[in-house]
């Protein structure tokens, strides 16, 4: 802060010496000195005075912000041309123009398969998560005993790193000695794989996913529907209108912005996971590649395989994919939010 | 922020005058409640639980509760894998990204929100939406050439990329719900736009500054992908650490749930005593407006 505060009076002393002076004492002593000058002056050294403002207070941060994110893509799309593999110190290879897309786009057996499941992932935990969310935020919408509780309860796995979320239900879901077998074998039911099984592992992935974000949609919701008017339910109550009617045509259409939003949120990082799939099946996303999604495939290719040039290509369409994704929503949403 | 504990909307009232008599929406929503509870809650009672048996006990379904529980798992964690280490290492990190997040991101809010600078909060939702992974390749290939590569230092600037578009975001809505005639009145009294930031929004900030931080904290200690990538054997954070362990030692199930407890637990009490940031936090954005 203090070097910040610094760079800005510095700069504001070149054009106006004596008037400014240190934060400290501009507050009462300013003032007089600022008077002094003739109107028009005043206006044009506030205006210059703001911008430098405006540009020193922001430069730092879209500095970072450029340094970490745009330059990263600008290189991955450049190394996504060239055919650079190995470690690091080798340092780029020459272009080979687009033959990484097309290597990507014409692969079967891993990039296509990811891609689906990228989007069955998503599509199954958001879908699930939502319907869930905005089930569960309306049964704890009302005040009852203990309803802080629940929602500090609810908050829990919000903060909890997606590894120990995973390493949990390891031990949970392990075939011989996990509980939720125990549990099953109460009720009848044969053990199951789960992570262990390669055509239950990645079902029982959505379902550890649906555990762990639920509880975001759920505070999202719960705060929506914390800021809504009430005149409109009551007018509908007033108008014998059933608890559903209620929800279904007044509370829910209110709601929608909220609702777009979180889905929006959930839906991005949805697409983005890798932390949960990583940890329970491993790189590859188990033996038979059960439960790679693209970030787990691109993960592999770039640190496994140092196939540097082809997991940029990956990555490249992989980002356009997510932004293409977020925007549209986005935009729908933002228009009344920004 | 806190709007979730203080309004009740009055539609729910005439609920109370059939008090007496229990209609069968309450028992059903009753039950739900107990099962969304128990189902939240029962992961972190079993690794708790898993974490004080040893490992005999938790192969043994006939003592699922009732056991004597013993520390030694939690021993082994700290002294035999050296976790103690990786916990400073997760909580140096987290607060020094966090601390420069806020640095940069307060003021840099603060001239989006006051000059209106719309476009830049384009910038910071790209942040939001761009894959993780995408920027770990081109770190990775410039910082191994800088020879930077499992320094804290890469490590700090990696968890930036999650804390400073966080604060960004968070503290430009903040800014926004403060009223610019503070700012004028300000400005009337002698003070330059930069004493207004220092003297007055700053100061009316610290809420929502404490909240930015507190999310960018507990993000940046539940980080694993950065890490797994750029942290070396001296300045691995938990989440690797957790993850190597599951990888050489999956068998051990008491240790792994010792060292999920020992990683999960501080940011858990710590989240408990701010729950009131942390839940506006992460609902910030959302319900603008």
């Amino acid at each position: 802060m203090t070097d910040l505060q610094d760079s800005q009076f510095d700069g504001s002393s070149q054009i106006q010496t004596s008037p400014i002076s240190p934060p400290q004492s501009n507050g009462r002593s300013g003032t007089s000195n600022g008077g002094r000058l003739s109107r028009g002056d005043t206006k044009t050294l506030k205006r210059r005075r703001r911008n430098r403002l405006k540009w020193a207070m922001i430069a730092p941060a879209v500095i970072a912000i450029l340094i970490l994110i745009a330059f990263p893509i600008a290189y991955t799309i450049n190394l996504s041309l060239t055919d650079t593999s190995g470690s690091a110190s080798a340092g780029p290879a020459p272009y080979i123009g687009f033959s990484n897309f097309g290597e990507a786009l014409s692969d079967m057996a891993r990039f296509w398969p990811a891609v689906w499941r990228t989007a069955v992932f998503t599509a199954g935990a958001l879908g699930i998560e939502l319907l869930l969310g905005i089930a569960i935020a309306l049964m704890l919408r009302k005040r009852f005993f203990g309803s802080g509780l629940v929602r500090t309860i609810m908050m829990i796995p919000l903060v909890t790193s997606p590894v120990a979320v995973a390493a949990i239900w390891m031990l949970m879901l392990d075939p011989n000695l996990g509980v939720a077998n125990f549990l099953l074998s109460k009720i009848g039911i044969d053990p199951l794989g789960w992570l262990t099984n390669p055509s239950q592992a990645f079902p029982t992935l959505i379902m550890i996913d649906i555990w762990q974000w639920t509880p975001l949609v759920i505070i999202i919701l719960l705060a929506g529907l914390a800021g809504l008017p009430e005149e409109p339910e009551e007018a509908a109550l007033v108008d014998g209108a059933t608890a559903w009617q209620r929800t279904r045509f007044v509370t829910l259409p209110l709601l929608r912005n909220t609702i777009v939003i979180a889905a929006v949120l959930r839906g991005i990082d949805a697409l983005k996971t890798f932390d949960l799939i990583y940890a329970t099946k491993g790189p590859g996303g188990g033996s038979s590649n059960e439960a790679e999604t693209l970030n787990v495939y691109i993960y592999g290719l770039s640190f496994d395989y140092m196939e540097i040039g082809l997991a940029s290509a990956i990555l490249v369409i992989f980002f356009v994919l997510v932004l293409i994704a977020a925007l549209g929503t986005l935009r729908q949403a933002m228009k009344e939010e920004l | 922020m806190a709007i979730i504990e203080q309004v009740r909307p009055s539609v729910q009232q005439p609920a109370k005058f059939n008090r007496k008599k229990v209609r069968p929406s309450s028992i059903l929503r009753g039950l739900g409640i107990a099962l969304v509870i128990v189902v939240t809650a029962f992961p972190y009672l079993w690794m708790v639980l898993a974490a004080l048996k040893t490992n005999v006990q938790i192969s043994d379904t006939s003592k699922l509760f009732f056991f004597s529980p013993t520390l030694a798992n939690f021993e082994n964690v700290l002294e035999t894998n050296n976790f103690g280490p990786y916990i400073f290492n997760s909580a140096f990190i987290a607060i020094s990204s966090t601390v420069v997040s806020l640095l940069l991101g307060v003021p840099a809010a603060w001239a989006i929100s006051r000059f209106k600078l719309a476009s830049f909060n384009g910038i910071v939702l790209l942040a939001r939406v761009v894959p993780a992974i995408l920027l770990l390749v081109p770190w990775y290939y410039l910082f191994s050439r800088l020879e930077m590569v499992g320094g804290y230092s890469v490590l700090v600037l990696s968890h930036m990329f999650v804390g400073l578009p966080l604060v960004t975001w968070i503290m430009t809505g903040f800014f926004g719900t403060i009223p610019i005639e503070l700012d004028e009145a300000g400005q009337i009294d002698g003070l330059t736009e930069f004493g207004c930031f220092w003297r007055i929004s700053l100061p009316l900030a610290v809420p929502g500054m404490a909240t930015a931080g507190i999310l960018s904290v507990i993000f940046s200690w539940n980080n694993f992908l950065f890490s797994l990538i750029l942290a070396s054997e001296k300045t691995m954070t938990l989440p690797v650490a957790l993850y190597q362990f599951m990888a050489y030692a999956s068998t051990d199930w008491g240790g792994l749930m010792a060292a999920a407890t020992i990683m999960t637990m501080p940011i858990i009490v710590f989240s408990l005593f701010a729950q009131k940031y942390v839940v506006g936090g992460l609902t910030a954005g959302a319900t603008k407006g």
